[in-house]
């Protein structure tokens, strides 16, 4: 793994018996001694402790407005202190990456996926000025219905927070950026720290009886039973906002002056619907259905109608589920597709998403 | 006991080969979640793929280890699939099968060399 870039708590990882796996151009935790079942349900039930300083973070310090002519949300409209999920579109309406935006006073803070960020980076400079990567700074995020608790014994001001604000606060003379988000479906936090300061703060919480380190198995396994979309399998540029489901992310306001890349294809797909939705399907029996796999009308029709695009065994419902897209007229819930696993047809059932309740605290 | 490189062991039962997956595998593996064993009395070759494991993150593959018949498979897999985690190399056998030539099994590591195999 010689080429991979390394996060500032390698070591760490690799002493908390880590094994490590490339992702996303880094070396990275994908599963811990307790392994992901055990990471899954200890997150569920307690609180998970993820590194995530893979992912892109990026100051803008651009009016409102300006990232308005990327993306279809309503940043003028974004308070101080609040945060927003959003996508990149393109000229055809698919989407270029998704992100979170934070409104933080005098400026903007992005969070962008790992694999996208050379990229996101290069189409803000190219439309935006004051662009500002950041590369000294870890992000950490602590996720699960006892997150709050464990994170407030050093940091007291998180109590004060609820879904979707950011802070700054202070621990032990270290700024903290925090966010009350995550993409778990629990209650949680992300926080930006400097790097130097990443290893004591990550120690402080991983010393307490709640706090366990979670590898990448388990937030893929965590994020899929939320039904909360992974770029580059859920979404792509193949895919709309409209057929991905995420139309509630568009606000009114720019669902009515459109003025974002792929405004035409989005606005009509609003107004008149998509030709196919991104819907979750609970396999019958107890095989998984893996990304990739080919859907079908009826057990004996010939041509797919749509695909698995991801998938896999849901620790919480012991039980396979999976994302994918289909026609309209087949993704009413309790519709039977089938699924061609292995040469063989198995039926799967629409079911509304997300797959177990989100316990966000709004 | 014997192994093959793809970390299944096998061991004689009388006239029958019983096999499995080593502990080295189940735990590469990690949560075993969902197992398919082979049809009972099919003819396999060397080399096909005959059970599916698929574990919380991903799928594989048994491999056939040698040409025969399957006899027997362990039905307690597709009710507790965690047994493969917890016993691999016990309980959580996968099939038995009749094999014209004990004498094959002789090209497989024994468990000195498979140690070596997996460092």
């Amino acid at each position: 793994m010689t080429d991979l870039q390394r996060t500032c708590l390698h070591d760490l990882h690799v002493e908390l018996g880590a094994r490590m796996v490339p992702f996303a151009g880094y070396e990275m935790p994908v599963q811990y001694p307790m392994g992901v079942m055990g990471e899954h349900q200890h997150t569920r039930a307690q609180a998970g402790l993820f590194d995530v300083s893979h992912m892109g973070q990026v100051i803008l310090r651009a009016p409102a407005e300006a990232l308005e002519a990327l993306v279809p949300m309503d940043i003028a409209g974004l308070a101080e202190g609040r945060q927003r999920y959003a996508f990149f579109t393109d000229d055809s309406g698919g989407i270029l990456d998704d992100l979170m935006v934070a409104n933080r006073g005098d400026h903007l803070f992005l969070v962008v996926n790992a694999a996208c960020k050379d990229a996101d980076i290069a189409h803000l400079r190219a439309h935006l000025d004051g662009v500002e990567p950041i590369t000294d700074r870890a992000l950490l995020a602590l996720q699960g219905p006892m997150a709050e608790k464990a994170l407030a014994r050093l940091v007291p001001g998180v109590t004060e927070m609820r879904f979707m604000d950011v802070r700054s606060l202070d621990w032990d003379g270290t700024g903290l950026w925090i966010s009350r988000s995550g993409y778990t479906g629990e209650d949680g936090f992300e926080i930006s720290l400097p790097e130097p300061r990443a290893e004591a703060f990550a120690r402080a919480l991983l010393a307490m009886d709640e706090v366990a380190p979670i590898g990448l198995g388990a937030r893929d396994s965590l994020r899929l039973e939320a039904g909360l979309c992974l770029y580059g399998h859920d979404i792509d540029t193949t895919t709309s906002p409209v057929e991905a489901g995420l139309t509630w992310a568009i606000q009114k306001r720019r669902r009515a002056e459109g003025g974002f890349p792929g405004a035409d294809r989005i606005q009509r797909e609003l107004s008149d619907g998509p030709d196919r939705l991104r819907v979750g399907l609970r396999p019958e029996g107890r095989a998984p259905m893996r990304e990739g796999t080919k859907l079908f009308a009826a057990e004996d029709s010939a041509e797919p109608v749509g695909a698995i695009t991801s998938g896999g065994f849901g620790p919480s419902l012991q039980a396979p589920i999976a994302m994918g897209y289909l026609p309209v007229d087949l993704t009413k819930p309790e519709t039977v597709v089938w699924a061609e696993l292995r040469g063989k047809r198995l039926p799967a059932r629409v079911v509304s998403l997300p797959f177990r309740p989100s316990t966000y605290r709004k | 006991m014997k192994y093959t490189e793809e970390h299944e062991w096998l061991r004689v039962e009388g006239d029958l080969v019983v096999v499995g997956i080593t502990e080295h595998a189940a735990e590469q593996l990690g949560d075993v979640v969902f197992v398919e064993l082979p049809e009972l009395e099919t003819q396999v070759a060397k080399g096909d793929e005959i059970c599916v494991i698929e574990s919380v993150k991903a799928a594989s593959d048994i491999l056939a280890p040698l040409d025969g018949e399957i006899v027997e498979t362990n039905e307690a897999l597709i009710d507790n699939p965690a047994l493969v985690n917890e016993d691999p190399t016990g309980d959580a056998w996968f099939f038995k099968m009749k094999i014209a030539d004990m004498a094959e099994l002789d090209s497989y590591m024994d468990e000195d060399a498979y140690k070596d195999f997996i460092g």
